[in-house]
Formats: structure tokens, C-alpha cells, sequence
């Protein structure tokens, strides 16, 4: 294989791998612009990634899937929106059970299919013209529906909350609820939602994971990409054209990893090409924590902490 | 924020305490665990099992013989080292989920002195080999510790993301460099030497790590509730900012505490190869780390109930061992720890409001 053909291809892989990654950190970041932090991402997509691929190798349908995989990821998501929410128990500790629960449920459902291949999956779309572009073409613009459609999510999302009306209520809502609630705004009603729709993408990040990406199912699969698209919220500043780049920055440290472990011309073990994802979302952390501490851009004021209405 | 309701001579209200006794919390606790099991039986009869068949089955496997109770008791140890590091650090606040981790970490630095330094007698090896796993599992909590401290990095992450990296940096050497060359390339090292073992009570696999534990869990107890530097950790843990008006210095107790945390569970680790184990090999946990955040959460981060929220937990880590051997997932014990920790935590809320009428006129 020549050079060309292995940049194209890494190139490739780059979007496909990314794309789980960005469903499930744009999901956390509208929860968090919400103020509720959900510890519970990598859960959902590990739900999710089961339930798609459940139902999908049952039915024979992707959408089913897919649908399926949103509405478990939106269930588990609720469980984490009554307690934080309604019961204000501590956000870190509801989320990291919704990650053990999560992992459990997954394992114990999908133990019947393990190593079994997806029966269906999505076809890849070619953009007229664009994907004819020679490098890039083919890689953005020859893939599956739903990877359009994520990037058709972050900029819809990020249209919402930063140019309507209702964006600027999101973000009073994980500002200063006490002040949106003044001025009439239903901080329970949106943060439920958010909290909800947070848990519906992680469940498609799933099932993007276990349908299309490596179109099986394996224990524990998401192997911390829930955990990494939470680091990514934070450097993404919360802002969610920033998740996109973040997402595919990651979606192309694992594609490399996969093609040099393929490729075997570096001798460096396999074990610590495997590290690098990891070693990266620390580094990155790093210097996104210390950036948005120079610039003052810091989370939602009232990220994880419950709203409790005065008495009037 | 009090639900109201008006009768005809007085107001019935719902009144909130701010905490609940332990009495009514052990019910929560009781009331949660059934619960638990009737939404897992929900899951084991859609997988086709026989719910009450699975659970008996379970029960018998770790408390119906003295090898169930033995075994039980075995399981309990790094439960109980790790779950009290996590309750340590949770009570400051400092969210460290990196247990997982920290159990390898400490494991291979014990390892590293029983195969670098086969020849010391029993007497030095094994303080050495405590001393390492300690030191190894401190060295991988500080770092998120420092990060923490210094530049007010999530630890969250941090720690869990070090999970992975121990996992992959122990699988490393026991394909690679430490494998033992009898093993036909069998992911494990050689086995180490008598001297490197912790002495086991007769006939049975308990070993010398409860007893660790258990100390600790005292130590830990006296450390939280009599010194300045409990005092410290409570209050930086109910209020930062009271903490630092206080004087208190909280970059400090951060790095200390985490390094304490990470070297308990270090000693879990070390605990299971020197004691269990006999070698270092690929997997050497099956979640110990992630199940003991459960138990300091449920023990309500006090190092005595920790002990005794291990056993309980062991007791069901044992049970889900044996559910696998009649054919329903393992993962059936997580499932249930995670439905466990919802109820305990809705209970908890529920629990703490209590029905008083008042009359009118008062």
C-alpha cells in the first residue's frame, strides 16, 4: 500500500471512529449546558450499543436499531434526571451508578451475542461532486447517513443554543436557574429534557459503535469513550462546533493507532499504542483546564448542583 | 419546596431531616438490596433463567458452606483495602475512581520485588512487597492528585483514564517481559517464590490481608474522627471555602489524601498476588476498584461499615462466580450493585422526610 492510499484510508477511519465519540459529547454537553453533570455516558452507550445491535439482529432493520438504542440511553438517562433533579442527590454519585448499572445491564443482555456480526447496516452516501474531490473526497463525503447526520446535530444544536431564544434560556438554566426561574423559565421542564436528549445521543453513539464502526458486540466495547467524550465537553468549552473538532482529533489518534498496529512497521507493542487515546484525553484535559482557567471560560455556573426552589 | 396539605383543622406537611439514623438507613439498605433483586429478576426472566432458582443458587454458593464463607471472606479483602481509600477520598471531595488502577499499579511494583529479589528471606520480603504495592498504587493516585491540586484538573477523568493505562501497562509485562517462559506463552509470570506468600489461616484461603483491612479500617476510623488532620479532611470535604478561611491547606491534603487513597488500594493489589494469586497475571480484578466506590458509597464513607458493606458485596461477587457456572452472565452482580445504589439513594431522600400534622391554632 502506498502512502496516498494510507492517508486517505486513516483519513476514513478518522470520521468513522470519531463520530460515536461526538454523538456521545454533544449528548453531555447540552445536559451540562443544562447544569446537570451525567457521569453516566459511558452506561448509556454501552446500553445503547446493546440494545441497537439487539434489535437489530432480531428485526433486520438499522433504524429499528437505532431507535431502540436511543430510547435506552433516554431511559437510563431519566433515571439520572429523577435523582439529580427531583430527589438533588449528588450528581457524580447517580452518574457513576448509571455507568455500573449500565455496564452490567449491557453485559448481562448481551452475553447471548457476543462476537456475532451485524446482519445490516447503513450504506455509504456519496455527496455529488464533493466526494469526487481528490484526498479529503471520499473520506467526508462517502459515508453512512448518520454521520451527516451528526454534524448536522452540532450545527443545529449549536444554532439553538447560541442564536435563539431558547438557547438563551438553556443557558440561564445552567447559569443562574434561580434568575431564569424568576423570569418565568421551567428550569425543571429543561433540564429534564436536556438530561434526556443527552442520554438519547449517547445511546446512538452506541449503537453507531456496535452497528457500524465494528458492526459486533463485544463486553464492555466502548472501552472509556463515554469517559473520553465527557473530557471532551470540557475542552470543547461547551461549545459544540469545538466537540466536533475534539471528537475527530480522537477518532484520528485511534484510526493511526489501528493502522500502525495493522501496518506492524513501528516496533513499539501493541499494548502501548492502545494507551495513547488515554494517555491523550489526560494531556488534553491538562491544557484545556488550564486554558479555560487564563480565559475565564469555565463550565455552567450551576453545573451539578441541584436547583431547590425558594419558598415564596 | 414542603409539600402542603390543608385539612379542616391543620396542615398536613412533610418535614425534612437533614440525615437519617443509622438504624433507618440499615432499613433503606435492606429495603434497597430487595428491590434490587426484583429488578434483576425481571432481567434473569427475560434471559430465561429461573429468578428465585438463580438467587438461591447464589445465596447457598457464599454462605451455605465454610468455602462459600471462606471464599466470601477472600474476596472481601480487596474490597475492603480499596473501598477504604475510596471512602477517604470521597470524604474530601476528591472523586477518585481510579481504584481499578491502582489495584494493578500496586500489584506490579509488589511483583517487581518478588521477581527481582527472589532470594530474601520471608521476614524482609514481605514488609518490601507492602511497601511497594503501597508505594505503587500512591504513585498512581498522585498523579491525578497533583494535577488536581496544582491546576484544578477533573480528577474524575484523570483517575479513570490511569485505570486503562495500568490495565495495558501490567498486560505489557505479563506477555512480554515478565512472562514466564514455562508457561507456553500463557499471559502470567513465573510463580513467586514461598518467602513472597502471605501466611493463609489453616486450611483455608483467608490470608494475612483481612487482618490489614481491618486495621486499617480502625486506623482509618481514629485518623477520621480524633486527629486535626480527619478534622481537616471533614471540613474541606462539607465546605471548601469554610476550609480554606480556616487556614486549612487544602492543596496539601489534596496530594496527601490521594496518595493515601491510591496506596490503600495499592495494598489490595499487592494483597492479591502475594496472597491469592501467587503470580502476577492478566487480569487480576474482576472490578475490585469499581465495586469498591459502591461499598465506601454505601458505607457512607465510614471505614467501619466499609468493612462490613465489603463483606456483603463479596458475599455477592462469590454468588455471581457461581451463577456463571450454571450457565447466567456474570454480569448479573453488577447489574445488581448498580440497581442496589439507585434504590439506597432514592431510599436515602425518601427516608429523610417524615409525615407530621400539625393542628390549627398552634
Amino acid at each position: 500500500m502506498d502512502l496516498y492510499s494510507i492517508l486517505t484510508a486513516v483519513l476514513s477511519a478518522t470520521i468513522i471512529a470519531g463520530t460515536p465519540i461526538l454523538y456521545a459529547s454533544l449528548g453531555e454537553l447540552l445536559t451540562e449546558k443544562a447544569g446537570v453533570l451525567n457521569l453516566g455516558v459511558e452506561g448509556m452507550m454501552m446500553i445503547g450499543a446493546v440494545a441497537g445491535f439487539l434489535v437489530s439482529f432480531k428485526t433486520h432493520d438499522p433504524w429499528l436499531g437505532i431507535i431502540a438504542a436511543m430510547l435506552a440511553g433516554g431511559c437510563l438517562s431519566l433515571v439520572h434526571a429523577l435523582m439529580s433533579i427531583s430527589l438533588r442527590v449528588n450528581q457524580v454519585v447517580s452518574g457513576l451508578a448509571l455507568t455500573i448499572l449500565g455496564t452490567g445491564l449491557s453485559a448481562f443482555m448481551g452475553k447471548p451475542m457476543i462476537g456475532m456480526q451485524a446482519p445490516v447496516t447503513f450504506n455509504k452516501i456519496s455527496i455529488p461532486v464533493l466526494s469526487k474531490i481528490p484526498f479529503i473526497g471520499s473520506a467526508l463525503f462517502q459515508n453512512d447517513i448518520l454521520v451527516y447526520l451528526s454534524i448536522i446535530l452540532v450545527l443545529t444544536f449549536w444554532f439553538l443554543i447560541y442564536k435563539t431564544k431558547h438557547g438563551l434560556r438553556l443557558r440561564a438554566v445552567g447559569e443562574n436557574p434561580a434568575a431564569a426561574d424568576a423570569v418565568g423559565v421551567n428550569v425543571f421542564a429543561f433540564r429534564y429534557l436536556y438530561v434526556v436528549i443527552g442520554g438519547m445521543l449517547a445511546g446512538l453513539g452506541g449503537a453507531y459503535l456496535s452497528l457500524v464502526y465494528t458492526s459486533t458486540w463485544l463486553e464492555n466495547m466502548t472501552a472509556g469513550r463515554g469517559w473520553i467524550a465527557v473530557a471532551l465537553v470540557i475542552f470543547a468549552t461547551w461549545n459544540p462546533l469545538r466537540a466536533l473538532l475534539g471528537a475527530y482529533i480522537f477518532g484520528g489518534v485511534e484510526a493511526s493507532v489501528f493502522r500502525l498496529q495493522a501496518l506492524n512497521i513501528v516496533r513499539i507493542p501493541s499494548f502501548f499504542l492502545k494507551m495513547l487515546p488515554y494517555i491523550l484525553t489526560v494531556i488534553v484535559l491538562y491544557w484545556a483546564t488550564r486554558e479555560t482557567v487564563r480565559k475565564r471560560i469555565g463550565a455552567p455556573s450551576a453545573l451539578g448542583l441541584p436547583y431547590e426552589r425558594e419558598e415564596r | 419546596m414542603l409539600s402542603v396539605f390543608e385539612k379542616k383543622n391543620g396542615i398536613l406537611r412533610f418535614e425534612k431531616k437533614l440525615s437519617i439514623s443509622p438504624l433507618s438507613y440499615l432499613i433503606v439498605l435492606i429495603i434497597s438490596i430487595i428491590l434490587a433483586l426484583a429488578v434483576g429478576a425481571i432481567f434473569i426472566r427475560i434471559n430465561s433463567f429461573d429468578p428465585l432458582e438463580v438467587y438461591q443458587f447464589m445465596f447457598e454458593s457464599s454462605f451455605g458452606s465454610a468455602y462459600g464463607i471462606s471464599e466470601t471472606i477472600v474476596k472481601s479483602i480487596p474490597l475492603m483495602l480499596s473501598g477504604l481509600g475510596v471512602a477517604l477520598a470521597f470524604r474530601m471531595l476528591l472523586w477518585n475512581i481510579g481504584a481499578e488502577g491502582q489495584i494493578y499499579m500496586g500489584a506490579c511494583a509488589a511483583t517487581a520485588i518478588a521477581l527481582y529479589f527472589p532470594r530474601l528471606p520471608s521476614g524482609i520480603m514481605i514488609p518490601a512487597m507492602l511497601l511497594a504495592g503501597f508505594v505503587g498504587g500512591a504513585i498512581w493516585s498522585l498523579i491525578p492528585g497533583i494535577m488536581r491540586a496544582r491546576a484544578g484538573v477533573n480528577e474524575i477523568i484523570t483517575t479513570l483514564m490511569l485505570n486503562y493505562i495500568a490495565i495495558l501497562w501490567v498486560n505489557y509485562l505479563v506477555f512480554g517481559p515478565w512472562s514466564d517462559p514455562a508457561s507456553f506463552n500463557q499471559p502470567i509470570t513465573p510463580k513467586f517464590p514461598v518467602s513472597a506468600m502471605l501466611p493463609t489461616l489453616p486450611g483455608s484461603r483467608i490470608h494475612m490481608g483481612i487482618f490489614l483491612g481491618l486495621v486499617f479500617a480502625i486506623v482509618l476510623y481514629l485518623v477520621l474522627t480524633r486527629t486535626r488532620w480527619g478534622y481537616e479532611i471533614r471540613v474541606t470535604g462539607e465546605s471548601e471555602s469554610a476550609a480554606k478561611y480556616a487556614g486549612i491547606n487544602i492543596v496539601r491534603n489534596i496530594m496527601l489524601v490521594m496518595l493515601v487513597s491510591g496506596g490503600l488500594a495499592g495494598l489490595a493489589g499487592m494483597a492479591e498476588v502475594a496472597g491469592v494469586l501467587g503470580r502476577l497475571q492478566q487480569s487480576i480484578s474482576p472490578g475490585y476498584g469499581y465495586t469498591a466506590i459502591l461499598v465506601a458509597i454505601l458505607g457512607k464513607l465510614n471505614p467501619l461499615a466499609v468493612v462490613i458493606v465489603s463483606f456483603l458485596f463479596s458475599s455477592l461477587l462469590v454468588g455471581g462466580y457461581a451463577a456463571q457456572t450454571i450457565g447466567v452472565p456474570a454480569a448479573i452482580v453488577s447489574m445488581l450493585q448498580g440497581a442496589i445504589l439507585f434504590f439506597v439513594l432514592a431510599g436515602e431522600f425518601i427516608a429523610r422526610f417524615r409525615l407530621r400534622y400539625e393542628r390549627r391554632g398552634n
